[in-house]
């Protein structure tokens, strides 16, 4: 703008300071001179405004591109790449309608979402198999399972909470699919004195393989010991838990969790439902006694689970990680009784210090349980002859049980696994009990993962239940996941 | 002895107010080695993951809770790097100071431009990545922005040593320079030769020297590699006269070797963290100056 000013004056001040005697035509020059003047400024004037665009949308550009304001380290280090040959910077793709929007997942969004699928086909020499197969999310039939079918949220809150929810269902053999709110928690992130807490409905943080999910599970069905003590669905309920990461040099940390003791994800506390195998008339029993209803009416009345874990690394390579667990509350065969199971359990794990995709590997995990649960006397006349039917006392049980599971990636993709499973009672008033009873199971397996995504599997169960007899299974199990990437916890 | 536990227990328990130098994590042993060139002696650096390991897989210890927990700064490659393991242990970490936010969170991946965006999100492609290509690393120019930013961040959180880390990061960037004209110079003669890759880990380096390395012998990022497939590669191998087949140590050197044998080429070990090919260990420019020279020498032994 001052320039045309300038320029404009100047001309004005020629046009005085020209001698009035010229003539005509030179004052015509002048015009044109002027004009041509004017004319090549406004094109100069022109091509800059077209250039100072055209930066101004490169700069625009690259600032998306970075997604951060440029600072001082970028200067620095933007500096010598003028020096540098620098090869043309790649301009993203404009978005076009036809493209599609990333709507969920990928840490670009509030919210991580996934869905995974598992089932499995097979078959048992058992005719009951829903009874051989103790976990709720076992395969439990002859022919096809939906064993899992589970959505995951997962994202953070806020700058205090990450929340996680899983909706999970399975098929009954009846068809009935049963749905369910697996977990649906919020845990904080940073609290003082490295405590954490957790609210919601969680799995219980007993051992290793309660507070996980089957598709991540290493065999087809869940181990005997785990589905008996802690019931099928797993240990699981509303409540709160705070752990502690102590100050140790090495992994150590304590959890403690307080939770509601009833419903039939309590199976051994104030479970309802449990087992279909208790062949009894009455809807809720357990070893032989039907379940009382039993309020909650105080502190005493809530399940409590303690868990130490412990971790060390034994070398590059190989690392162990050692867990106690406990869980303490009511149960509902008396009015005051109450079960105590205790666990521990043991990981080692070995990983090539050359590993591709997680392979080769090889893992061994177990876990041990004693459960004592004290049982309320139980008497009934079922047939109303005025003899006592049923007449049991009011006693002690006392069950153990462990599995012992050896996973080898041998293959990227390829793991063979071998599991063995024992759990027995010590015999109470209430005998046969199929609940109770001595069983042992071996399971060699083998899964193909054609990517993290999927896998195949197939296994074998040579079954062995004290008073029904052995039996054998063949079970292939396939599952695909979808959406977020899920993290791999230890 | 309890005593002295207790006391040890209260100790590490408080917050660190006095302590020397800052305790640095990196997920990855190239982003520690470049902390290390700024941090030098006031830094306590610590990479999870091992120089010869598959980076997207590393086991997700509990050990690797404990360094976090403690952790003044956490350098993550980001771009979904190490998307199958970090997030897991970053939820039993409970350490705001590496929160996503906090100045000692670094996010190495922001600040520098990556390749290979997808334009659209599917799986039925392989491993993909939704941010791009998180190998940036191995363009010297992206680790330069990086150390631009680590020095800032050092700076800022421990701002007595802020000299002594702008001292550091001048003399790793005036290296680095010197370096990187050298290292184009060795690489100037092969400019626009196609390197055969075993996995697509090396866009950046190809870029900033004037390679192509655009034939892998995976068929699609992370899938295993198919004889069908590695036919069609090494029949383009011989027509764009590909002398070269890069392998990095945690992949399947045989079939690299297959490759290069039948075409006539040369199986080159390669890795694009320090360390994962003896004799780099810890330093970005000990590595750099080993993938130029070896493959330098690779291209130049076999031209036909």
């Amino acid at each position: 703008m001052k320039l045309k000013r300038f320029l404009w004056l100047s001309a004005f001040c020629l046009g005085v300071v020209l001698p009035q005697a010229q003539g005509t035509n030179e004052v015509q020059q002048l015009q044109q001179q002027l004009k041509q003047l004017q004319e090549n400024f406004e094109r100069v004037q022109h091509e800059q405004r077209r250039q100072i665009e055209a930066l101004q949308k490169q700069v625009g550009a690259l600032q998306t591109a970075q997604a951060r304001p440029p600072d001082k380290a970028d200067a620095l280090a933007a500096a010598p790449l003028a020096a540098v040959a620098t090869a043309p910077l790649e301009t993203k793709q404009p978005w076009t309608p036809t493209s599609p929007i990333p709507l969920l997942g990928g840490q670009r969004n509030y919210l991580n979402l996934s869905f995974d699928a598992l089932f499995t086909g097979g078959s048992s020499t058992a005719t009951d198999v829903e009874h051989l197969q103790i976990g709720a999310h076992d395969p439990n039939q002859r022919g096809f399972t939906a064993q899992n079918l589970e959505i995951v949220f997962e994202g953070m809150v806020d700058p205090y909470f990450r929340g996680q929810a899983s909706l999970a269902g399975h098929m009954e053999p009846s068809g009935h699919f049963h749905f369910e709110a697996e977990e649906a928690y919020l845990e904080t992130l940073s609290l003082p004195w490295n405590l954490q807490l957790k609210g919601g409905q969680f799995l219980t943080e007993f051992g290793r393989l309660n507070p996980t999910h089957p598709h991540t599970w290493g065999f087809v069905d869940a181990p005997l010991v785990n589905a008996r003590f802690l019931g099928a669905e797993g240990l699981r309920n509303p409540g709160a838990r705070v752990s502690w990461l102590m100050p140790t040099p090495f992994y150590s940390e304590l959890f403690l969790a307080m939770q509601n003791s009833q419903g039939n994800t309590a199976y051994s506390f104030r479970g309802s439902g449990g087992h279909s195998h208790d062949g009894h008339a009455h809807g809720d029993a357990r070893f032989g006694r039907e379940l009382l209803h039993r309020e909650t009416h105080n502190l005493a009345d809530m399940l409590f689970s303690p868990r130490y874990a412990v971790s060390f690394d034994l070398s590059d390579t190989q690392t162990l990680l050692a867990g106690a667990s406990g869980a303490f509350g009511p149960n509902n065969s008396g009015t005051d009784t109450d079960t105590r199971i205790f666990g521990v359990d043991l990981t080692w794990k070995w990983r090539s210090p050359r590993h591709h995709g997680g392979f080769p590997f090889v893992a061994w995990q177990t876990e041990a349980m004693a459960r004592r649960y004290e049982a309320g006397a139980f008497a009934e006349d079922e047939d109303g002859d005025g003899v006592l039917d049923v007449d049991l006392p009011r006693e002690t049980l006392w069950d153990y049980g462990f599995y012992t599971q050896l996973l080898w990636g041998f293959h990227k993709g390829w793991v063979a696994g071998l599991r063995g499973d024992w759990v027995s009672g010590e015999r109470g008033a209430f005998y046969p009990d199929p609940d109770r009873d001595a069983r042992w199971r071996i399971s060699p397996n083998l899964t193909w993962y054609p990517t993290e995504f999927s896998k195949l599997r197939l296994q074998y169960n040579y079954d062995d239940r004290a008073n029904i007899g052995v039996d054998h299974s063949v079970w292939l199990q396939f599952e695909f996941l979808l959406g977020a990437h899920a993290a791999h916890k230890f | 002895m309890k005593t002295r536990l207790i006391a040890f227990a209260i100790l590490l328990g408080l917050p660190m107010v006095a302590q020397a130098g800052l305790r640095v994590v990196a997920t990855t042993p190239d982003f520690g080695a470049i902390a290390r060139e700024v941090g030098g002696d006031r830094a306590e650096v610590t990479s999870l993951a091992k120089p010869t390991e598959d980076p997207h897989f590393v086991d997700a210890r509990p050990s690797f809770i404990v360094k976090l927990n403690r952790a003044d700064v956490l350098l993550e490659g980001g771009a979904e790097l190490e998307i199958g393991w970090l997030p897991a242990l970053l939820q039993s970490t409970r350490n705001p100071r590496i929160a996503i936010g906090a100045p000692g969170r670094i996010r190495c991946h922001e600040g520098v431009q990556l390749l290979e965006v997808p334009a659209t999100l599917d799986r039925s492609q392989g491993d993909i990545h939704a941010a791009g290509n998180p190998h940036y690393m191995t363009d010297p120019v992206n680790a330069r922005i990086v150390a631009g930013r680590v020095a800032d961040a050092f700076c800022r959180l421990d701002p007595k040593s802020a000299d002594a880390y702008r001292a550091n990061l001048k003399r790793f960037s005036d290296q680095l320079d010197a370096k990187l004209a050298e290292w184009q110079k060795l690489l100037e003669p092969f400019r626009g030769r196609h390197v055969a890759a075993y996995h697509n880990s090396w866009p950046y380096f190809a870029r900033r020297f004037g390679l192509k390395i655009e034939m892998f012998l995976e068929p699609k990022p992370g899938l295993p590699v198919t004889p069908a497939h590695l036919a069609a590669v090494m029949a383009r191998m011989k027509q764009e006269n590909a002398r070269v087949v890069i392998v990095e140590p945690y992949l399947d050197r045989r079939t690299a070797e297959t490759a290069a044998r039948s075409t006539g080429a040369t199986a080159l070990d390669v890795a694009y963290l320090p360390g994962g090919v003896q004799g780099t260990e810890d330093s970005y420019i000990k590595l750099m100056d080993y993938l130029v020279t070896a493959l330098a020498k690779a291209l130049a032994g076999n031209t036909r």
